[in-house]
């Protein structure tokens, strides 16, 4: 029995019903009427679990009002909490008294959901920009998402800082670099940054509204392009949450061939990643190199499985892929060879003393912020967050650690050298995994049919991509059709972990801080 | 130091002769390209790049295009922070509805005669995004286009075409 549900039951009694439909049952569903929402947050964050989603969904097509939900995790344990909320007076009581991230969803579910977090502290648009017309939630069934816009005006009112000498600098949405556009206010005394504001939401591209008018089957291929730089981990997440609503048996052999995919995409942005972040701090002959190494990657991904980013490649019920004898010999010289060439580019970048000096203790986040903020990933494990879905809520393969085990690395200090050392130390675990997928790849089909979901059932899951855990959740309509499609990318939790990171750093480091984030502009803004 | 200059030694030129290597009509793209640079923008080709709402798959081969592998300064080609230096945009799309303001704006910022190259499935129409209240399709829809490069997202390569394809039908300077 879950630690999470048991706790909720002492602090809400009788109130607290289980919620049917629910898949995989590991995921305990309850719902609460509606006033004691936040007293279930309250009694979570006192048993120390963390928030890992909250969203707001449109259960009209049901003839009900609007469904609050609310995802809390500590260790393997996961519970989603739900409250129905009327359709003529959608306004539920805020979490942000127990829990940060709590403020950027809510403002999302307000912009885009029309429900009103009561006593929220800030409902300035998120996501949403104010231009939009009133009244304008895309998410609301009785709003039309085919037509277009009509903009209008409006003001968005910055976070202000007023004394001698401080001044604003505002950067983007169109960056200096080949980057996502996104707006960062900077507040700075001299070069020390005092406050960091982030604005998104200019890539928004109504994904999860997209999702509702896609049939189940294709709504992978939309996934694998929520994110481009992690197509495999999206498609995958959304894949097993369908599987799980439709119970589909996905093969043996799909599943390792799915996590092999997995790894190689962790390896190939784990290396831009280093790259970048030497470049920032002017060692562009490390970015040289470890680009070097990812183009050799990629392009084995396009000779093996025909797409440099593995798009398109996992599908609902298994992978579009596989391999031979000979392409599974091909990877492990390629193993060979990039392990070499990798380590001895570990060493340059640990031996640098120019670079250590910028990397180190810069952009801290500290274990306590961490905590308190969520963070997911890479993010999370470099200020001493032992979390990792491959473990925690573990998917195929990983949830056989018998037959592939795991050693996930957690740093305590939270600055960029973390940040990219947790990286270096994932990239030589994923090296690792991989040759043990090779060596013991079961043969087998690689896909099986999928069924339909039936109607009215949810779906769940997270799946550790290389920014950290990617959480989706489906559900099935009253006929069996997409109703909701709510996705959360890590990026939507570790953005407010930047914005904490880089007060009191210079801002000559925002870029370096920034890139050992690398967080993605398209997977929060959806 | 000295593991940096074995390293460098150990690695050599791995800039391709030409990208892809694999088919002549690549190759002598990459001497076009260079020969149309240099006698159209003087041996110097600045591109802004714009993220108009992709899902930053188009950009990861836009990188690429920097790597050593490809390396596209050889033919002159160099990626600019400002508009107001570049002679072309490399614009991914789909066009989003929070970004149809900031795309106009950095149009108006670069200096005319100006070469605009939509890239990827996305920029020609929308791709998997479509139409909707968000997205506006493709980048023709708020800016005027010159080419298109296809694809999801298109190669290195094809990215290297298309710029190509832009500069051969500009106007000679």
């Amino acid at each position: 029995m879950s630690r999470l549900f048991r706790t909720l039951q002492t602090a809400l009694g009788t109130e607290l019903r289980a919620d049917a439909g629910q898949f995989p049952p590991s995921v305990v569903a309850c719902a609460v009427p509606r006033e004691r929402f936040a007293e279930a947050a309250a009694a979570m964050k006192a048993a120390h679990a963390l928030l890992v989603a909250e969203w707001a969904n449109d259960e009209s097509a049901f003839g009900r009002g609007f469904g609050v939900f609310a995802c809390y995790r500590w260790a393997k344990d996961c519970v989603i909490v739900k409250a129905e909320l009327p359709a003529d007076e959608p306004s539920f009581p805020t979490l942000t008294a127990s829990y940060a991230p709590a403020f950027r969803f809510e403002r999302q579910m307000h912009s885009l959901m029309g429900v009103l977090p009561a006593k929220h502290p800030d409902l300035r648009p998120w996501i949403a920009f104010e231009d939009w017309p009133p009244g304008a939630h895309p998410l609301r069934k009785s709003f039309d998402g085919s037509l277009p816009l009509v903009r209008g005006t409006g003001d968005y009112p910055w976070i202000r800082a007023t004394g001698e000498g401080v001044y604003e600098i505002p950067v983007g949405p169109v960056h200096a670099g080949i980057i996502e556009p996104g707006h960062f206010r900077f507040l700075a005394v001299g070069e020390d940054v005092v406050n960091l504001e982030a604005r998104l939401g200019y890539v928004h591209k109504g994904i999860e509204k997209r999702f509702e008018s896609l049939p189940w089957a294709e709504g992978h291929r939309l996934a694998g392009r929520v994110s481009g730089d992690t197509a495999v981990a999206h498609a995958l997440a959304y894949c097993i949450a369908l599987e799980s609503m439709a119970g589909c048996a996905v093969p043996v052999r799909a599943h390792w061939l799915r996590a092999l995919l997995l790894e190689r995409e962790r390896i190939a942005n784990h290396l831009g990643d280093l790259g970048a972040i030497a470049n920032d701090a002017a060692f562009a002959f490390l970015w040289h190199q470890m680009m070097r190494l990812k183009e050799r990657l990629l392009r084995t991904n396009r000779e093996l499985f025909g797409h440099r980013f593995l798009m398109d490649r996992v599908v609902p019920g298994g992978v579009a892929a596989d391999i031979a004898a000979d392409g599974a010999a091909s990877l492990s010289r390629e193993l060979d060879w990039f392990q070499g060439e990798f380590e001895r580019l570990v060493t340059i970048y640990d031996d640098n003393a120019s670079l250590e000096d910028r990397v180190r203790e810069t952009g801290v986040l500290t274990p306590r912020q961490a905590l308190d903020l969520c963070v997911v990933g890479i993010v999370a494990r470099a200020s001493g967050i032992n979390h990792d879905s491959r473990i925690f809520h573990p998917f195929p393969p990983y949830d056989r650690p018998e037959e592939i085990g795991l050693e996930v690395p957690v740093l305590v200090s939270g600055d960029v050298h973390a940040r990219a050392w947790v990286r270096v130390l994932e990239v030589r675990e994923s090296v690792r995994l991989l040759r043990h997928i090779l060596d013991r790849l079961p043969a087998g089909a690689v896909r099986a049919p999928l069924g339909a979901p039936p109607a009215a059932v949810a779906g769940f899951a997270a799946v550790e991509g290389w920014r950290g855990e990617i959480v989706y959740w489906l559900q099935s309509g009253p006929r069996g059709e997409v109703n909701r499609c709510m996705v959360r990318d890590p990026s939507s939790l570790n953005w407010i972990g930047l914005e904490q990171a880089v007060p009191g750093n210079i801002v000559p480091d925002f870029p370096l801080c920034n890139k050992s984030f690398n967080q993605s502009y398209s997977g929060n803004d959806l | 130091m000295i593991r940096i200059l074995r390293q460098i030694f150990r690695t050599g030129i791995v800039t391709e002769p030409l990208p892809g290597a694999t088919d002549a009509r690549i190759e002598i793209a990459g001497c076009r390209l260079e020969e149309a640079i240099r006698r159209r923008f003087r041996g110097s080709l600045t591109i802004r790049q714009v993220d108009a709402g992709s899902c930053n798959g188009c950009e990861l081969e836009i990188h690429a295009v920097n790597n050593p592998i490809y390396n596209c300064e050889r033919f002159g080609i160099h990626f600019t922070a400002s508009p107001r230096f570049a002679d072309m945009l490399l614009v991914t799309g789909p066009v989003a509805f929070n970004m149809e303001t900031a795309l106009r704006r950095t149009y108006a910022a670069t200096p005319d005669p100006k070469l605009v190259v939509a890239v990827g499935d996305c920029g020609r129409d929308g791709g998997i995004f479509g139409k909707s209240y968000a997205s506006l399709g493709g980048v023709a829809a708020v800016i005027p286009v010159d080419v298109v490069v296809p694809g999801c997202p298109p190669t290195p390569a094809d990215l290297l075409h298309g710029i190509l394809a832009a500069v051969e039908a500009a106007p000679r300077r």
